[in-house]
């Protein structure tokens, strides 16, 4: 189980993914003292996946350790989306080899609300609409779940209203959004806006950030990347997915993969950002031997 | 027939079978002579028994419809018991006796030991918090006129009513089913409420005196005088089991000028176990009559129980500006069956009608939307708006939709929108991946869905009938 209770400083939402015994009042657990950090590890070893006979990852290997941010590029069609849906547990997927493991456990045997409740959480690059079940609705749910799976007492309609106006502020978002329906009619950009919402209010151990750049206009794209930076800590790891650089100026990752056909091709610091948005992705693939022209 | 405390008590002592005469029973079958004795047995005066008669008669003449959507062996009404007295519907003698399955819903839902029994049919010996919740109400409603008792209780008490009323909307030989019902029906509820009084709160089944058991052949009465608006709640959420598996009820609303009926149903009597043995054949005949200038009459149901639903909560719209509007939330699940809908009839000026239907299939169930909105030639500038919404979960259940429109007023204006849509793989993952189960995320995709009917609803109602979509859904997707 996850442990350590920690929140930093502008991070006043309470950790939902700590255990607590006894009652206690959100308002009471949100001025809890930090503690106990205790990071955390995402190992993906050969990880091989794909659509019925499709493969669409070809043995994917990387390590997160928690307080890192890892960028994920790649030109469209490399897999990237198929490595978050993987991650995630999305069952449309299957796993043909390799192991994840997250926190020593096996991940790949973990539903996809245990993956979720046990700090996992996928920003998608296509949310999903749910007609009629408002924002405020849904992700109270979620949150209380969450709680509830980690043995905390859940918040009602009125507790929860409160503890999220911080969250609303940090992405800059009105609160009249939480009575809107999920997703249903939100332009392009405010889908993405209203998942890193989502992932402030969830406050995951590890976030993957799928395309959360596309549909941002320049504004929108820095208030989204500083809410991230405001969640970023020592004991949370972030993936961010992304066909482009510019979310990078933002959002600082402490490494850089490149992925090209179902494979990591390259890998490097933050550096390795800028030479791709100088040279392009065919750069490394040539380099990397992959062949141009395979996306 | 005494309404005292301590016979009101004894009543609820002996599981509530409500009666007023001793124990015997009358053999199985239907004739006119049973007709006679239900009608001496309830002390009935003349006119009841010729309207029952005269029912009968009409109903020898009528054929079973099976022009619904559903599928069931023949009913063989001779084998039926038309009345019954309490000792002879036998109760079950403990919990151990019920369907598990029923069980497990009651613990979900909340319900206490004792109501449990008491849904399931299981002998009591507990007094019920209702019965005095049940007598304060009716002492508050009877200061301003309104009146609100069994069937069997108005047609002592306020004859007169009963007489100019029954069978004005739903007549004697409306349909098969009515006509069985006015035939033989056991008891139901009654309510009045006169001029200009707004009946200050919902007035409902449950919590009234005599409410339990009034078996299969219910039949219920509303009436809102000139100016008058009330709200009545029947059923509840708990899933009823009950011996009788045809229920035939009728229900009649009338708005005289200016008056509103709101009726909302949640309905979940027992729909059988997982093959639908057992259940419940629900066969209801329900219409209201918007009878005065700007009346209003208004239906919302939640239908989620029954192994076979087939009901149609329909107005009349004979009042120059009067309005009907029927919100429906139809669940069929396993084996269940369900056709429902509604007819709007305008026949008034300037009438205006609203239909929003909801129909959810899942497992093997089999879910039918019928609807009829009719304009009549002196219907100027009728209005109706129709949405018709269908949901699918798995790809072994069916819905369909039979709209019918006849218009014979060219002023009229007609909107009509349907959808069908399958609840999404990605819908279900999207909840998932943000800590949800997916019972959880289907039973919140199905209330978004729902929405607009359950705003309709009372708002303890609502919660519970959300609550209780849940249920009925579980063990839909894996
Ligand atoms: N549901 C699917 N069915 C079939 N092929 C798919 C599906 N999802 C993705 N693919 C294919 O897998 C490859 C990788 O897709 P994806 O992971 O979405 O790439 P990226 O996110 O890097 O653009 C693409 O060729 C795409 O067409
Ligand atoms: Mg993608």
């Amino acid at each position: 189980m996850l442990s350590g209770t920690g929140s930093a400083q502008d991070h006043a939402l309470p950790d939902i993914h700590s255990r607590q015994t006894g009652r206690s009042s959100v308002r009471r657990f949100t001025q809890y003292k930090q503690h106990s950090i205790t990071g955390f590890v995402l190992e993906i070893n050969d990880l091989h996946a794909g659509i019925g006979d499709r493969e669409i990852l070809r043995g994917i290997t990387l390590k997160v350790n928690a307080g890192e941010v890892h960028a994920v590029m790649g030109p469209n069609g490399s897999g990237k989306s198929t490595l978050a849906q993987v991650l995630a547990g999305n069952p449309s997927y299957q796993v043909t080899k390799g192991t994840v493991r997250y926190n020593g456990l096996d991940l790949l045997e973990m539903d996809p609300e245990v993956r979720a409740q046990n700090g996992i959480f996928l920003a998608f690059q296509y949310p999903v609409e749910i007609p009629g079940v408002s924002i405020a609705y849904f992700l109270r749910s979620a949150y209380n779940e969450i709680r509830k799976a980690n043995g905390q007492e859940e918040v009602d309609p009125l507790e929860f209203l409160d503890l999220v106006q911080d969250r609303l502020r940090l992405v800059d978002v009105d609160e009249s959004m939480l009575s809107r329906s999920v997703n249903q009619g939100f332009s392009g950009g405010e889908k993405k806006r209203n998942e890193i919402f989502q992932m402030a209010v969830l406050s995951p151990r590890l976030a993957i950030l799928d395309e959360t750049d596309s549909g941002l206009d320049i504004d929108a794209l820095r208030i989204v990347a500083e809410g991230v930076n405001k969640l970023r800590s020592p004991e949370n790891a972030t993936i961010v997915v992304t066909h482009y650089q510019r979310l990078l100026n933002y959002i600082i990752p402490d490494f850089v993969h490149v992925l090209a056909n179902g494979r990591i091709v390259k890998s490097g610091g933050k550096e390795l950002a800028l030479e791709l948005e100088e040279h392009g992705y065919d750069w490394v693939q040539n380099s990397a031997g992959v062949g141009a022209g395979a996306s | 027939m005494s309404s005292g405390i301590e016979a009101l008590v004894n009543r609820e002592y002996a599981y509530g079978f409500v009666t007023d005469v001793e124990t015997d029973t009358v053999p199985a079958g239907l004739n006119e002579d049973v007709i006679r004795t239900i009608s001496a047995k309830k002390n009935e005066p003349e006119f009841m028994l010729e309207w029952r008669l005269k029912a009968y008669r009409r109903w020898l003449t009528m054929k079973e419809p099976h022009w619904g959507n559903v599928r069931y062996p023949p009913i063989d009404y001779n084998s039926l018991v038309y009345y019954s007295a309490p000792k002879s519907v036998k109760p079950l003698q403990s919990l151990d006796e019920v369907d598990p399955e029923l069980l497990r819903t009651y613990q979900k839902l909340g319900i206490s030991l004792n109501e449990q029994k008491m849904l399931a049919g299981v002998a009591v010996d507990a007094i019920f918090d209702s019965v005095s919740v049940g007598t304060t109400m009716r002492e508050e409603l009877g200061k301003l006129g309104i009146i609100f008792c069994s069937f069997g209780e108005a047609i002592q008490t306020h004859p007169d009513l009963v007489e100019k009323y029954l069978g004005t909307v739903v007549p004697h030989s409306d349909n098969f089913f009515a006509a069985l019902n006015a035939a033989v029906f056991s008891d139901g509820s009654f309510a009045y409420v006169p001029k200009g009084v707004k009946c200050p709160m919902e007035l409902s089944t449950y919590f009234r005196i005599n409410s339990k058991n009034t078996g299969q052949f219910e039949r219920t009465l509303i009436i809102a005088d000139e100016g008058a608006s009330v709200s009545y709640l029947e059923g509840c959420t708990a899933p009823k089991r009950d011996e009788n598996q045809l229920h035939a009820a009728v229900v009649e609303l009338i708005a005289l000028d200016n008056a509103s009926v709101k009726y909302s149903t949640v309905q979940n009597w027992y729909s059988g176990d997982a093959e639908g043995r057992g259940g419940i054949y629900n066969f209801v005949t329900k219409r209201g009559k918007a009878a005065g200038v700007n009346s209003k009459i208004s239906w919302t149901q939640v239908e989620t129980g029954s192994a076979i639903t087939w009901k149609y909560p329909s107005v009349i719209l004979q009042g120059d500006n009067s309005t009907g509007e029927f919100y429906s939330v139809a669940v069929v699940n396993r084996k269940q069956q369900a056709d429902t809908g509604t007819k709007m009839i305008h026949i008034g000026k300037n009438t205006k009608s609203t239909i929003v239907s909801k129909g959810i299939s899942a497992g093997q169930g089999n879910n039918s939307y019928r609807g009829l909105v009719r304009v009549l030639p002196k219907a100027e500038g009728a209005r109706n708006y129709t949405q018709c919404d269908s949901m699918l979960i798995g790809n072994n259940c069916g819905a369909h939709t039979f709209p019918y429109i006849e218009v014979q007023n060219n002023t009229a204006t007609l909107e009509h929108e349907a959808s069908t849509s399958k609840i999404g793989e990605d819908q279900i993952f999207y909840c998932k991946q943000r800590g949800l189960s997916a019972e959880h995320a289907v039973s919140m995709i199905v209330s978004g869905f729902c929405r607009e009917v359950f705003k309709e609803l009372p708002m303890e109602f609502a919660v519970e009938a959300q609550q209780l979509l849940g249920i009925t859904l579980e063990g839909s997707v894996g």
